[in-house]
């Protein structure tokens, strides 16, 4: 002990918790906050303030710090950078002991990390922006039940993204008249229909009805097509006990995949829900709602990409990604950067996609980014082109908008996904001649031609709020 | 607005039945073909020939012709043994895999030859 005897009082955070000197170890978890302090409030302090409210410290001094070894247990700034762009905010980089956690707990990291201290008052604004979690804590969770390799073998879609849809209206459908669409949509094409997420069990339609009919129009639409089918029955409930059940009838009537809301049923329900899904071989689909309460503003809040990691190491087979292209948010060369954090084994530091630290995650298994949100069948080049195979491209009103109905409207995206990709194959610039591999497929399908000329001037063409924080004066 | 088309896909029509990825498309040519089996080598893909009787395609496993060709980059020998395949088999759907040994996937697999009754 270097010094003799407890004094009371308030230090300055950064004289304990700010240490530029550090060396982070391999261990370490490591988070980079966006930090827009309040006017006059130093930065080193600040940084320091948040390195100590997000792990050991609090406001004062306590003679219980002296019980235990603080040097090893706490959080420590140990690198602050400027924010481009930006004359008052800053990136506080902070390193976490690996100690501090519970293992396997995504519940424990985030209430450490994004709890009281997202309230300070010596902040005016503050952004989880990423976090670097070690292999050492990696390998303590249980991550996606299937990944993308198994879902691949078990759905039998090979050498192609996977095609979906969301049904349509959202609510107020019967469960026979609901099945019908979904029917319709498989039978033209598609690989999976999904339920909408606020689709979980109301009057007009209760789950066990639903779970039903859509069963047998997945059943019957694999014979008529020859090809595999699914539907993501939403699972999403009001407790984890109801949650449980609609999954284990799901599990009985021999469908391949469920679906869950991660954000709005929250990360222990979704962890328990994964690790039921990997025990029973079911596929889990994963959608988002509430995310951009949290993502969307720049300054303030937790950043997706954050969400998909944490989300990887809670587990779940797909998640959705924006679509860049399509009527919801989402920056292009931010996107590739968290869909590599929802897909590839070793994710290295790049700044241009907003990667700030070297992500490994060892053998966990990947999950597919789900495109959806206002895409129809002419952003389809350029959704191959930016996702690649590994994904699946969600279109709800792109199909269920067709004027011959749901299965022209699955059978025009599914000539044109192939299309695609067989340019693709054949060395074509995919959204260069775009056009070109539309009109020509279209020759051979009516139903894609109508498709076109349908959906020819819809662009949602506005301007991204959270875009990459780069130099613009 | 044009009027309102029927989608012609039935139960008791085998031609219905689908086959997985370029199944929505017209049987391509043999320049077409060409070039996917160029894109499989390309990816580094090991390719290996299968085929099944129509009624049998929607299963796990077809018969495996001989075994995968490992390491084989020539298309023109990739593709005699496809059609090897076929002569022996010309019924059938005859597909060609890329085995994706990083993946531990597919990488690909699309059928060069359709089986009888497919256009």
């Amino acid at each position: 002990m270097a010094k003799k005897g407890y004094d009371a009082g308030v230090k300055e955070y950064r004289d304990t918790y700010w240490m530029p000197e550090y060396e982070p170890k391999d261990t370490d978890i490591l988070a980079c906050f966006k930090i827009t302090p309040q006017p006059g409030v130093p930065r080193e302090e600040v940084a320091a303030a948040v390195a100590a409210e997000s792990s050991t410290g609090t406001w004062t001094t306590v003679w219980t710090d002296l019980l235990t070894d603080l040097d090893h247990y706490k959080g420590r700034a140990y690198r602050i950078e400027d924010v481009p762009g930006s004359d008052d905010a800053i990136y506080a980089f902070i390193a976490y002991p690996i100690d501090l956690f519970e293992e396997g707990s995504i519940v424990n990291v985030l209430t450490s990390l994004v709890g009281n201290v997202f309230g300070f008052k010596a902040l005016r604004a503050l952004r989880l922006e990423d976090i670097r979690f070690p292999i050492a804590y990696v390998m303590t969770c249980g991550g996606p039940p299937n990944g993308i390799q198994v879902e691949r073998d078990k759905m039998n879609k090979y050498g192609r993204p996977m095609l979906g849809c969301t049904i349509k209206p959202k609510l107020g459908l019967s469960a026979k008249n609901y099945g019908r669409a979904c029917y319709e949509g498989l039978r033209g094409g598609l690989d999976f229909t999904k339920d909408d997420e606020n689709v979980n069990s109301q009057p007009f339609m209760r789950w066990r009805d639903r779970f039903g009919f859509v069963q047998d129009a997945i059943e019957r639409a694999e014979r008529e097509t020859g090809e595999r089918k699914g539907h993501y029955l939403n699972v999403t409930a009001p407790t984890p006990e109801e949650m449980y059940k609609r999954a284990e009838y799901a599990k009985e009537l021999g469908t391949p995949i469920i679906m869950h809301d991660f954000f709005t049923a929250g990360f222990t329900a979704n962890t328990g829900l994964a690790n039921w899904c990997r025990d029973n071989g079911l596929l889990l689909h994963i959608h988002r709602a509430m995310h951009a309460v949290v993502d969307r503003n720049p300054n303030h809040g937790i950043h997706f990409r954050v969400l998909a990691k944490c989300l990887r190491l809670s587990g779940g087979d797909h998640m959705h990604s924006g679509t860049v292209v399509g009527k919801l948010e989402g920056d292009r060369e931010s996107t590739l950067g968290w869909i590599d954090c929802m897909r590839d084994s070793f994710i290295k530091e790049d700044r241009s996609r907003g990667i700030f630290f070297d992500q490994d995650f060892g053998s966990m298994p990947g999950m597919l980014p789900v495109a959806s949100g206002g895409i129809h069948v002419w952003h389809m080049p350029a959704l191959v082109n930016i996702f690649g195979d590994d994904s699946v491209l969600q279109f709800g009103g792109g199909t269920l908008g067709h004027p011959w109905g749901n299965a022209a409207g699955a059978a025009a995206n599914r000539v044109a996904v192939e299309a695609c990709v067989e340019a693709r194959n054949a060395g074509k610039d995919l959204e260069k001649e775009s056009k070109e591999i539309l009109t020509s497929a279209a020759k051979h399908s009516p139903e894609l031609k109508i498709a076109m000329e349908t959906w020819k001037e819809i662009k949602f063409e506005f301007d991204t709020v959270d875009k990459l924080d780069i130099v613009h004066k | 607005m044009s009027k309102v088309q029927d989608y012609p896909s039935r139960l008791g029509d085998n031609s219905s039945r689908k086959f997985e990825t370029f199944s929505y498309l017209p049987a391509m040519n043999d320049k077409q073909i060409r070039q996917q089996v160029q894109y499989i080598v390309d990816q580094g893909y090991n390719p290996g020939v299968e085929h099944t009787e129509v009624e049998n395609a929607m299963e796990n496993y077809w018969y495996m012709w001989k075994l995968p060709l490992f390491g084989e980059t020539d298309v023109d020998t990739i593709l005699a043994e496809c059609k090897e395949c076929h002569d022996a088999n010309p019924d059938n759907h005859v597909r060609l895999i890329g085995y994706d040994n990083y993946a531990q996937s597919q990488g690909a697999s699309m059928v060069i030859y359709r089986g009888k009754g497919f256009k």
